[in-house]
């Protein structure tokens, strides 16, 4: 039988971690919290691009009114040969299943993409140090290697961004986006996708392959693989927000998108400093820009909503865990005096 | 006619300011505009420098890169990348950039470099203009 001194000791561990864990899902409450607020004040801009990217679409004559052809490269078609795969993950763990999930969907993307040559970019530490293992390290392929030798591997790790999601802004986002867009005016890449985990609210997320380049139309997210939560998942995210002031409901941003819709847009006649289609070349690449920011912003707000969510079932587990040895320490307790007992009683009764 | 129009300026991590002016100044990508209320609607792309605006006897300063704004008869609305108020403009990071892009220039081998190192050095030397003057 156990002792009662080791009973004892176990307990005030679990105790212990008990703490550790319930401050740590408070943090990351906390954190979460601080994330949503920054992707809602990312919003605007966001949109007011996105309008005038559309409303300049008629102007310029962006898309050839004979043949429909797209007259900016970042809009056209071609043949995928060469697929860039962004990874978004985590640069920390205890974040419950967080990064497995997004690692397993990286898989089941790279799968449907069997034959093609992929290059993924990783940004957090959590995904690279996975892909890493998995695929070579190789340089950025250039567009001169055109056809690959056979020996080259199809899939390989080309960047790595660690230690950016905590200290997140546009300038660090945009130089990675620039990169991206460079290559793929180069012919380096024929497309671009960015794998995170979309977060709405606590119980509205999903994992999705977003399709950033080629853009195929300006203000619609193209969603290429999605994985929606489980309802037990929602179920355990609504269980842990309790109490933590993390609102469930996605934030209403209608009050934000009708204002930014008035953005450049008015019925007046402007005037044009630049011409229509000159703008518009200039801030199409921003598009882009704004987009990976949006991703890497809600995959961090997951990121912390998924910690939270892991902490709250580990609090709610050592709670189990001290109650069960909470019972198998008095009932030793009550053994060991009910021994006691017997052996006084037995004693008395031989004595007299 | 009003004597002060509306004006905000947006980046993509938030809204910088959202104030009234008398009167402002932006750059322009061809140059700097003066901007009184009543401007006929403009659209224009923005350069690297600095947008000023006077308000109640102030001028007020912010650094700015790139961007696009709408001029309206009573309102202002201006996309900018970055967006910082001179007082809020860390100098000695800023002289750093400048150090590092001059430092690129010098060595930089490909066409991109230097690109890149020209653009980082007109920020740098657009930020380090405002923050001296500060606000006056």
């Amino acid at each position: 039988m156990a002792n009662l001194l080791d009973i004892r000791r176990r307990i005030r561990s679990v105790t212990n971690t008990r703490q550790i864990t319930k401050a740590m899902k408070m943090v990351s409450a906390a954190k979460l919290r601080r994330a949503q607020e920054r992707a809602l004040a990312a919003r605007p801009y966001a949109q007011m691009l996105t309008n005038v990217l559309k409303s300049l679409v008629s102007r310029a004559e962006i898309y050839d009114p004979d043949s429909g052809e797209a007259r900016h490269p970042l809009l056209a078609q071609r043949e995928q040969r060469n697929i860039l795969l962004i990874v978004v993950t985590g640069d920390k763990g205890l974040a419950g299943a967080f990064n497995t999930n997004i690692l397993k969907a990286a898989m089941k993307f790279l799968q449907s993409k069997s034959g093609k040559h992929v290059e993924i970019e990783a940004i957090g530490r959590k995904g690279r140090d996975f892909l890493r293992r998995r695929f070579p390290r190789a340089e950025p392929r250039s567009r001169q290697e055109g056809d690959h030798s056979a020996s080259e591997s199809m899939i390989s790790l080309v960047g790595e961004h660690v230690g950016v999601l905590n200290r997140l802004d546009y300038p660090l986002v945009w130089s990675i986006a620039e990169r991206v867009i460079e290559r793929y005016t180069a012919w380096e890449i024929d497309s671009a996708y960015v794998l995170f985990n979309e977060f709405k609210s606590v119980i509205a997320q999903r994992l999705i392959v977003e399709q950033i380049l080629p853009i195929e139309q300006i203000g619609e997210t193209l969603v290429r693989q999605a994985e929606e939560m489980s309802q037990e998942e929602r179920e355990r995210a609504v269980e842990a927000a309790k109490g933590t002031g993390v609102a469930l409901r996605p934030v209403d941003t209608r009050s934000i998108d009708v204002e930014a819709a008035k953005f450049a847009t008015a019925n007046v006649d402007y005037i044009y400093e630049q011409a229509p289609a000159e703008l518009f070349r200039s801030l199409l690449p921003k598009y882009v820009g704004v987009q990976i920011f949006r991703a890497l912003l809600e995959s961090v707000a997951a990121e912390h909503a998924a910690r939270m969510t892991a902490m709250d079932a580990a609090t709610n587990n050592a709670t189990d865990m001290i109650d069960s040895l909470t019972l198998a320490m008095n009932r030793v307790r009550q053994a060991k005096i009910t021994k006691e007992i017997i052996e006084i009683v037995s004693g008395a009764a031989a004595a007299s | 006619m009003a004597d002060t129009f509306q004006f905000e300026i947006v980046t993509p991590e938030k809204l910088v300011v959202r104030d009234v002016a008398e009167e402002m100044q932006i750059p322009g990508k061809d140059g700097y505009l003066g901007i009184l209320p009543g401007h006929a609607p403009l659209i224009t792309e923005l350069g690297v420098g600095e947008i000023s605006y006077r308000v109640h006897g102030y001028t007020h300063r912010l650094s700015v890169a790139w961007g696009f704004a709408e001029v309206l008869p009573d309102k202002i609305t201006i996309l900018a990348e970055t967006a910082e108020r001179a007082e809020e403009i860390d100098v000695e990071r800023a002289h750093d950039a400048k150090r590092r892009a001059e430092e690129r220039l010098k060595n930089g081998n490909s066409e991109i470099d230097v690109r890149r190192a020209q653009v980082a050095l007109e920020r740098a030397d657009s930020r380090l203009k405002v923050a001296s003057k500060g606000r006056s």
